[in-house]
């Protein structure tokens, strides 16, 4: 596994030349909750960036800012070269985002919920049935396009939605915590499918997770977050060494996040990710 | 701004298509809702026609309290229609349409029309019931397609209401006990099985600032054959688009709020 990862790396160099997200002391306030505070990043074309962190570390929010769901409350930030907050329409048109609740729509089948999206991204009618065959037998969901979702696992279920947020070839593809709840083999595979999209399309992708192996094998650069800061940021490589001779990232994570058991999180959160989990049963 | 408009137009029919495939999937559904007409029309109905309490001019009670019933249970669900948005909020299908190019307004509107559908299917249930029990029934193409026009309309205007509250309560909790709330005083404070005319004047007042007022006023003109609205068919047509189209952009400022 790990000699894996470290010719992953050598594979995928890291172009420094151009970023295509940036923020700038991002910041978000809920009354009296600082729960982004002064986050600035840079993100190149074709990375594979990793928003690491405990419940309640922030990672949500910074995504939902960089998606124009939330305004931010100071900073800035800007995806494609674009504002989110002054071209929100022109950012909205170059992103796919997945959120981390399950949102493909059980009540359709694969083949509708991809339609419906298709159309909402204005694919053309010539290309759009191309377009949904391909992201199907991409995510190796052809056999099943006209089963209705709720019939679906909850590892096909997050293909689907990935293959939905592929459709329009985004430049920036937003996955927040995309496998939890997931068991190991559905895990592999859902982290096989985002590793052949970045190679066989180029999209730069911003994941969060609290799964250090998750950041582990699939990110090319990982941000450490806790209570709304970045605690560290570096390849998993610089962090690992940065701690000590040995270090695993869960060592990274703990010595970063101060990580203590039950300091952070709230009913609501737990209350959703259960749900998720229990959907995807 | 050709584009624009078309764009919109298109968002606008793809939502509404989302719903219509949910109701193709979920034949049933619809089915279940035609109990609560029938109560009204063959219960309250056939008693209340049988006393002869409320003055309504020519027409039989039955046929004067049709239309009513037909706006009646057309609010019934619209008004509850803003929980499937907390609904799809829960489940973060609502992410991840606000995070597509798809105008809000045209997201909102969508909504709105997937009501229609469903009140299109009450229309279609109600004049079953209505021919059940004898209504004189204005069958002419024109007050049809009026009436179905009327449903649309009505629909969409409560919906578009309903999704107001379910931007500002955002839990489903509390979006059930302000629904509740609002459907009785709705119901009653309108003519929708009693004229205005009988009514005090303090709630004269409240009805005639009611939009279902004016919604089962054009509804009692087409429906049935001797039925005459009071405002004017055009005019309540009138206010109906004007009221849908206000609430539409509210509703759009709101959505987002929502998440």
């Amino acid at each position: 596994m790990m000699s894996r990862v470290q010719t992953d790396l050598v594979n995928v160099p890291r172009v420094e030349a151009k970023s295509i997200l940036e923020t700038k002391s991002l910041t978000r306030r809920f009354r009296t909750l600082v729960a982004v505070d002064q986050v600035s990043i840079s993100i190149s074309q074709g990375e594979m960036f990793g928003l690491v962190g405990p419940n309640g570390a922030g990672k949500t929010t910074v995504i939902k800012m960089l998606t124009t769901l939330l305004a931010p409350s100071s900073g800035d930030a800007w995806v494609a070269g674009y504002d989110v907050v002054h071209h929100a329409a022109q950012v909205r048109r170059v992103i796919g985002y997945v959120p981390q609740l399950l949102s493909a729509d059980g009540s359709l089948t694969a083949y509708e919920n991809l339609l419906i999206f298709a159309k909402l991204y204005h694919i053309p009618r010539r290309e759009r049935e191309r377009r949904i065959h391909d992201a199907l037998s991409f995510m190796g969901l052809d056999e099943v396009s006209d089963k209705m979702v709720r019939e679906y696992s909850g590892g096909m279920i997050r293909r689907l939605e990935i293959a939905e947020s592929m459709l329009h070839r985004p430049r920036v593809l937003f996955l927040d915590e995309p496998t939890v709840g997931l068991d190991p083999i559905a895990r592999k595979a859902v982290w096989d499918h985002i590793q052949r999209l970045r190679s066989d399309f180029g999209t730069t992708i911003l994941l969060t997770t609290h799964y250090m192996e998750e950041a582990d094998e699939l990110c090319d650069r990982v941000a450490i977050m806790h209570l709304g800061k970045i605690a560290a940021i570096g390849t998993p490589s610089e962090l690992k060494a940065s701690v000590g001779e040995g270090a695993t990232l869960d060592d990274v994570f703990v010595h970063y996040s101060g990580y203590e058991v039950d300091s952070v999180g709230n009913f609501r959160e737990v209350s959703r990710t259960r749900r998720v989990a229990r959907r995807l049963g | 701004m050709l584009t624009a408009a078309f764009n919109f137009t298109t968002d606008t029919v793809t939502i509404a298509e989302l719903e219509a495939r949910k109701l193709h999937h979920d034949f049933t559904e619809l089915l279940t809702r035609a109990v609560q007409p029938a109560l009204w029309l063959l219960i309250f109905g056939e008693v209340l026609a049988q006393i002869r309490a409320i003055p309504t001019g020519q027409l039989s009670y039955l046929d004067f309290m049709t239309p009513g019933i037909l706006a009646q249970s057309v609010l019934f669900i619209a008004i509850f229609y803003g929980i499937a948005v907390i609904w799809e909020r829960d489940l973060g299908i609502l992410h991840k349409m606000l995070a597509s190019p798809a105008p809000r307004s045209a997201l909102v509107l969508g909504k709105a029309l997937s009501a229609s559908e469903r009140g299109l299917s009450q229309a279609v249930i109600i004049y079953g019931l209505a021919v059940l029990i004898g209504v004189h029934i204005n069958w002419s193409p024109v007050s049809v397609l009026g009436v179905l026009l009327v449903v649309i309309l009505g629909s969409a205007l409560f919906s578009t209401f309903s999704l107001i509250i379910a931007c500002l309560v955002r839990t489903r909790e509390r979006f059930m006990g302000v629904g509740q709330l609002l459907t009785m005083p709705l119901f009653f404070a309108s003519n929708a099985i009693y004229p205005i005319s009988i009514m005090p004047v303090w709630l004269q007042a409240i009805s005639r600032g009611n939009p279902l007022t004016y919604e089962v006023d054009a509804l009692r003109s087409l429906m049935v054959i001797g039925g005459v609205s009071v405002y004017g068919t055009v005019v309540d047509i009138a206010a109906l688009i004007v009221s849908t189209a206000i609430l539409v952009l509210i509703a759009a400022r709101l959505y987002p709020r929502v998440i």
